[in-house]
């Protein structure tokens, strides 16, 4: 019952998307925005949120009751399985995280139709005409061609369980907050789309579309900081980016979502940027539209890719095809339109914040091509494989340069600025930036350029995103400005982390048996013994060691080798110790089998010592975090504008005017 | 349906992961070299081959048995003197660039090379464009 | 009215062509096999010690006998190695002298293994470090190369031999006798 109930109401929920579509388009057309079909598109879209939303819930239920009649359920679930791991495993497949993907598309367009009030209403009503245009597609996809809700013709006896892979607390919701980032921008998509069909490409339309934005790209970052911390303690071998293309498909849209947050502030402080704004609000959910086909189609090798199917892949071409080529030639016609907007000088925040716009698009231009150049060698034959080595040094070229126009640019006044006024604080930072190569270059050695240079510039932004408040009075600054200053510092120590990660990091491998004792870094590790432990649905080797640092107290460290029996699987849990300034991550492999005289078993121990690495993701959430500031500052500036003009027009009234 | 295709279950055939590991693997798979200058420099050539079973991972990062050959390998020849150099160009003779992260430049991957060029071209020209007419 | 400039139309034409490269992509299935580089040339010299007791090892001698050959790289762990033993008897009875190369096996299973698919191979080399395997550029099994009567690869054969492709390596091993 709740299967079908489920396919009802997605169903459903399609056919009032199809009715969106029609009575938006429809009154725009005959240019009756206060008419009775156009009346009809809110509700529309708030009802299809709803139902979406409920047939969401129902596939969790289905999940956390286990229901093996349900064919998804069947291969992808099991009944040992702890609560939150079924519960997660409504996500972790293709039909499911598809349905995942509407229920975002349909709750953030019914969100928009709620509460949305700041734009003409034609401008509305073609962003929810776009919206539902795009949801029908993917509608489609599901209903015609991925029907999660599929029954089985007899119930399985048993399920095959989900991947251990996935059995962990950080990945079970790590698609949930992606796919918010990653769909949410769907609706700077379908403002932009609405946008340029009715001409009204201004600041309020920024205003309108920043705090959507904001919060697409607020979870893109935190599902994004979350995928690399998961994979760097779950694969066991302390890699955190390997630019993957399901990893370089979840960044290509946090970097248009990051140029379009900046474009759109500017629009809607200096009415300036309008081309700018309008290309990359196409181009963040493109980005996103393009990821999800290449992880889903399987035309790319990856760790993470979906089960493969080209036809399900040439279904999403299709779909891509019509969205992104409709709004691609919609932008190209109706550009020249657009009419120029503030003029600015070179050096001025307009101008730092083009530079920036630049600069991600080149980093964006890099990785997609990157991403995609061993499909383009494999249609002449050739099978190359590019990896860090290509990415890290040629996504550096750009991203230097942008790091330190980024430590300037929020000093820079709109419009003009001096070179007088910045000199002071560009010299505090050239200072800053030279210290801190002085310094690393004096007390170690053999560190490469790339991460030498993220040190000093990653110091440099950390430092410089203070400086903004330096003048200021600090209670009366506005929440927005508080999360800039976040957000950059964010950016600096994440860079921190990754360059000391990758500069400082030690690693020992070793055969030890019970009693050995191995140093790492600073550290000493000594190895008491390897006994088996159960869980629920696994059995494993766990090594008990203990630890100390700088012949300090000794710390109880357990890493565990697990084997899953469904499905028959092995994954390695590592251990970790963290200290203000780094990491140590212990993983126990197998036993080694040496001589045959030898007296007690020895195990592989791998160990790592890494300085600073957690930095990279306290980064990440200060990104975030400075990002939820800023969204909050806004909503509560508009609340208490709002507030402000409904009392104004109240008083108007009550004085008879 | 796998979300993940796992870095384990890449290694093999269903049932065969297992019977894989009757064997040790190699000696110098999970033994460091001593002079750690040398493993560094094998540290830093593992990290851009590539592990030819698996679904995306260099050879650093993965338990498959033949990335842990591989790495004797490279672990070995390191130690033999043998530059991280021709190890790659060893490898690349007999599997093509597809085992190495690191492309080199040649008539099937100078685009790859071009484009930074390009997009560097390309954003001072769009820079100049935008202010240099103007004040 | 700004005039129109033509970069506008640049994002629509990089999609265009990413859309082509991809639709042609998706319809051509991509081999995931690796593919040998090392066609047209020379066998890398190695010894290998016997991997069974009823069969020698490999030398580099043994390739480079002016007669040329099959050489079959497999593991009992691989199962369609099983697959394709009637193929590789057959091959064997109509003539082809197969040597092998058990790659990461020990003695016992490879005996187990022989006792119960047959035992086509002429020579057994026990490959524990997979040296020869990288060496000639497999990158799995099963898998099996012809080698010329100089010792020089002239075809790769990747994955497991089916009916069709009998026929098809005793023609290879025909031109490479050439």
């Amino acid at each position: 019952m709740m299967a079908e109930f489920g396919l009802a109401a997605l169903w459903l929920a399609a056919a009032l998307a199809a009715l969106q579509l029609l009575a938006g388009s429809l009154s725009l057309k005959a240019g009756e925005e206060s008419g009775q079909l156009a009346a009809l598109v809110r509700p529309l879209a708030i009802v299809q949120g709803v139902l979406t939303g409920l047939s969401f819930a129902a596939l969790l239920v289905l999940f956390v009751n286990t229901d093996l009649s349900v064919k998804l359920v069947a291969m992808n679930s099991h009944s040992a399985k702890p609560f939150i791991y079924k519960l997660s495993g409504a996500w972790g497949n293709h039909e499911g995280s598809m349905l995942l993907w509407v229920t975002v598309m349909a709750g953030a367009g019914g969100l928009i139709a709620l509460f949305e009030r700041r734009l003409p209403e034609p401008t509305m009503l073609a962003t929810l005409a776009a919206q539902a245009f795009v949801g029908l597609g993917f509608y489609a996809f599901l209903l015609f061609s991925s029907n999660p809700f599929e029954r089985l013709p007899s119930p399985a006896p048993k399920g095959l369980g989900l991947n251990p892979l996935l059995q962990d607390i950080g990945l079970a919701f790590h698609p949930p907050t992606l796919y918010l980032g990653y769909v949410g921008l769907s609706i700077a998509f379908s403002f932009a789309v609405g946008a340029l069909l009715t001409r009204q490409v201004t600041p309020d339309f920024a205003r309108a579309m920043r705090p959507w934005v904001l919060g697409a790209w607020i979870f893109l970052t935190i599902g994004i900081t979350a995928g690399s911390y998961w994979a760097y303690y779950e694969l066991g071998w302390g890699g955190w980016w390997f630019w993957d293309p399901v990893e370089n498909a979840s960044l290509m849209p946090w970097l248009a979502a990051t140029a379009l947050l900046h474009s759109v502030s500017v629009l809607a402080a200096r009415d300036a940027l309008r081309t700018w704004t309008i290309m990359l609000g196409v181009a963040a959910f493109s980005m996103s539209m393009v990821g999800t086909f290449l992880v889903r189609s399987g035309i790319l090798t990856s760790v993470h890719a979906f089960a493969v199917d080209p036809e399900r892949g040439s279904f999403i071409l299709v779909l891509l095809a019509i969205y992104i080529g409709g709004a691609l030639t919609l932008f190209a016609l109706r550009a020249g339109t657009i009419a120029e907007g503030e003029r600015f000088a070179v050096l001025s925040r307009e101008g730092a914040l083009v530079f920036n716009n630049v600069m991600l698009t080149a980093i964006l231009a890099i990785v997609l091509v990157g991403t995609l150049y061993p499909l383009v060698t494999e249609a002449m034959g050739v099978k190359v494989s590019v990896g860090p080595p290509y990415f890290n040094p040629v996504g550096a070229i750009f991203a230097l340069p942008m790091l330190a126009v980024m430590a300037i640019g929020p000093l820079l006044r709109w419009r003009r600025e001096s070179f007088a006024a910045i000199r002071l604080p560009v010299l505090v930072l050239g200072l800053v930036t030279v210290a801190v190569l002085a310094i690393v270059m004096a007390s170690s050695s053999g560190i490469g350029l790339l991460p030498l240079a993220g040190l000093a510039l990653g110091v440099s932004v950390a430092v410089a995103s203070v400086l903004p408040l330096r003048g200021r009075k600090l209670r009366r600054m506005p929440l927005s400005v508080w999360g800039m200053v976040l957000a950059h510092m964010g950016i600096g120590v994440a860079i921190c982390g990754m360059a000391s990660e990758s500069a400082f990091s030690v690693e020992r491998l070793v055969a030890a048996k019970a009693g050995d004792t191995v140093e790492v870094g600073p550290w000493q590790v000594r190895l008491v013994a390897v006994e088996p432990v159960a869980g629920p649905n696994w059995t494993a080797l766990e090594g008990r060691m203990q630890a100390r640092y700088d012949d300090g107290e000794p710390i109880e460290l357990a890493p565990q080798a697990r084997a899953f029996w469904t499905p028959p699987q092995q994954t390695s849990e590592a251990a970790l110790l963290t200290r203000w300034n780094g990491q140590l991550y212990a993983v126990i492999g197998e036993q080694v089998h040496g001589d045959a005289s030898a007296d007690a078993p020895r195990w592989q121990l791998r160990l790592w010592w890494k300085p600073f690495v957690t930095l990279i993701w306290y980064g990440g959430l200060l990104i975030a975090l400075g990002g939820a500031l800023a969204l909050v500052g806004r909503v509560l500036t508009e609340l208490r504008r709002h507030a402000a003009l409904r009392r104004i027009a109240e008083r108007r009234q009550e004085q008879g005017r | 349906m796998r979300l993940l295709a796992p870095l384990l279950l890449a290694l093999a055939v269903p049932g065969a992961a297992l019977a894989q590991n009757a064997m040790p693997p190699a000696p110098y798979a999970y033994r460091q070299l001593e002079d750690p200058a040398a493993e560094a420099q094998a540290q830093e050539l593992m990290e851009t081959l590539r592990c030819l079973k698996c679904q995306s991972q260099s050879i650093a990062d993965s338990d498959a048995p033949m990335a842990g050959d591989m790495r004797h390998q490279v672990r070995s020849r390191i130690a033999a003197g043998e530059t991280p150099d021709a190890i790659r160009a060893w490898l690349v003779e007999r599997y093509g660039d597809y085992v190495s992260y690191k492309p080199r430049l040649d008539t099937a991957t100078w685009p790859l090379f071009a484009l930074p060029l390009l997009l560097v071209a390309g954003t001072a020209l769009a820079l100049w464009r935008r202010f240099g007419r103007r004040g | 009215m700004t005039r129109v400039k033509w970069t506008v139309w640049l994002p629509l034409a990089v999609f265009a062509g990413f859309v082509a490269l991809v639709a042609l992509q998706l319809f051509r299935p991509a081999g995931r096999e690796v593919e040998s580089a090392m066609i047209g040339k020379p066998v890398p010299a190695f010894t290998l010690p016997p991997a069974s007791a009823d069969r020698p090892g490999l030398s580099p001698a043994d390739l480079r006998d002016g007669k040329p050959k099959l050489l079959n790289v497999w593991a009992s762990w691989c199962i369609p190695c099983a697959a394709e033993a009637p193929q590789l008897a057959a091959l064997q009875r109509q003539g082809a002298d197969i040597v092998s190369v058990a790659v990461r096996d020990t003695p016992d299973d490879v005996a187990r293994f022989l006792a119960r698919y047959g035992n086509p191979y002429s020579r057994i080399g026990a490959d524990d470090l997979s040296q020869v395997q990288l060496g000639i550029g497999s990158s799995g099994v099963p898998e099996t190369f012809v080698i010329d009567g100089q010792g020089i690869i002239r075809y790769q054969h990747i994955g497991d031999i089916r009916e069709p492709d009998v026929a098809m390596l005793l023609g290879k091993l025909r031109e490479a006798a050439r």
